[in-house]
């Protein structure tokens, strides 16, 4: 949950989705040759279709020809008032750094030296707030249309991260010994961390004393008989505020999952799954798919509940891969 | 590093692999070319105030490196049609970047145009690129490779 002030900031920010982020965009030179040469002896590229006098710029250059450089754009093109007012409120609650983490970008066809860049785009989405190994803040997603000579020339999808910076410790491996202690002291500081504590509550209270008591339960409605999980105060089909438990049988399959890579956070060790579990009761959890590797996960494979024990504090209930039995093929 | 002519372009097809090293110039070098005058990517003591411990590689050059890496295995009259990346451990100075692809999708490409016998291939290349710290770039590259119906033309 958000505290209120990002609950706040969260939608201020919603608002600007749909809105433009550059109207009628120029770029500030016209594909040219000396850009173009510039551009392959940075990357190294000797591709021959970019170099001489039918050449074509190299296509990942696509963006470069719609960047302000160091004067910026100015007056009624490039940068939109909505897009500089949304990038304002982020400074201005504190979210000052940007790093840029995706880009996208189709080629619809080559750009030759001559060709005018006119460009267009829009702020296609706002994340809620996110914390990184970086720090927290919210990712910005554009969508730009580039044309060249008035033709669509490309697309071009561009999502920034903006962000207060976590304080950092010193990481310069080339320091001097003073931060390799530090460095030292940070590894074990990782290698004692520990996962996060649920928020117990008394909605939620009686989940945890079943998993303490390594009983999996279900809530259902005293009026509907409905099936809930996670736990809630009030029945989504009928409205009841009535409720008892049921234990699950800790059979289930995985109904979707993911592979969290990037970023590590202290406590867990990437790359590791996390699976939606559809219990054979009918309800989805949450929880970690365990006894298989990663990358072998699969939709539809079977898994049973079993508690892991975190560190002297925490058990949670995850999910083990149940070996495929052989044979019965047909 | 060679596709020669006539080779097969098969899923699971792994491409050699390319080293970059990432020097203070190459980074300089690349934000400069791509028109990005950021200071975390030319000036060292405002990254720092920034949060990061020296300045990094921007986007754009990720972009055109791994642009690069894919025509440079597909040959000349390889022409790259959607490049989509995305960003994880930065590439700070003094580091190296090993790109590595895997053949993901080969699809005939442009036989409506040219007859059955002329199309090229669509070829789409899983990209990962691993520095000291982890992995900077994954992504998905897609190249048109033009010619024999099942080659790959490299001179």
């Amino acid at each position: 949950m958000s505290e209120q002030s990002g609950g706040d900031l969260d939608a201020r920010l919603k608002a600007y989705e749909g809105r433009a982020a550059a109207v009628a965009g120029v770029g500030k030179d016209r594909v040219n040759e000396p850009m173009i040469r510039h551009w392959c002896e940075a990357m190294g590229d000797r591709h021959p279709a970019y170099a001489g006098p039918d050449a074509m710029a190299p296509p990942t250059m696509l963006q470069a020809w719609t960047m302000g450089g160091l004067s910026g754009h100015s007056g009624h093109t490039g940068r939109s008032q909505a897009y500089d007012e949304l990038l304002g409120l982020l400074e201005g609650a504190g979210y000052t750094s940007v790093v840029a983490t995706d880009c996208e970008q189709e080629y619809l066809r080559p750009l030759r030296p001559g060709d005018e860049i006119t460009f267009d785009s829009m702020i296609e989405s706002v994340s809620a707030r996110k914390t990184t190994k970086l720090g927290t803040g919210y990712f910005v997603t554009t969508r730009m249309d580039v044309r060249a000579g008035g033709r669509p020339a490309g697309t071009h999808r561009f999502r920034i991260f903006k962000y207060a910076p976590a304080v950092r410790k010193p990481r310069d491996p080339e320091a001097a010994s003073p931060s390799t202690e530090a460095a030292v002291s940070e590894a074990s500081t990782v290698s004692r961390a520990r996962r996060p504590r649920p928020v117990v509550n008394r909605d939620n209270a009686g989940f945890w004393e079943g998993v303490a008591r390594h009983r999996l339960l279900i809530q259902r409605c005293d009026g509907c008989k409905t099936l809930r999980f996670p736990w809630l105060p009030g029945c989504n089909a009928c409205g009841s505020l009535g409720w008892d438990t049921v234990e699950a049988s800790g059979e289930g399959t995985v109904y979707s999952y993911v592979v969290m890579h990037h970023p590590p956070f202290p406590a867990f060790d990437p790359p590791y799954a996390v699976g939606l579990i559809e219990l054979t009761e009918g309800v989805r959890m949450i929880s970690n798919v365990v006894g298989v590797p990663h990358d072998e996960v699969r939709i539809g494979m079977p898994v049973r509940l079993e508690f892991e024990r975190a560190d002297e504090e925490l058990e949670l209930p995850v999910f083990r891969a149940v070996a495929a039995v052989e044979g019965s093929g047909g | 590093m060679s596709a020669g002519v006539g080779q097969v372009v098969r899923v699971g097809d792994e491409l050699p692999p390319l080293e970059i090293e990432i020097t203070r110039t190459l980074i300089v070098a690349g934000a400069i070319a791509s028109r990005d005058y950021q200071d975390v990517h030319h000036d060292a003591e405002l990254a720092r105030q920034k949060g990061s411990p020296d300045i990094f590689m921007n986007i754009l050059t990720t972009n055109g490196l791994v642009g690069r890496y894919i025509t440079d295995h597909f040959g000349p009259a390889a022409v790259l049609r959607r490049v989509a990346i995305r960003l994880g451990a930065p590439n700070y100075p003094g580091d190296t970047m090993v790109l590595t692809g895997t053949v993901e999708e080969v699809a005939a490409e442009g036989a409506e145009l040219k007859g059955d016998d002329a199309a090229g291939k669509k070829v789409t290349v899983r990209v990962v690129g691993a520095n000291g710290i982890g992995k900077h770039v994954t992504g998905t590259v897609t190249v048109s490779v033009p010619g024999g119906a099942e080659g790959v033309g490299r001179s």
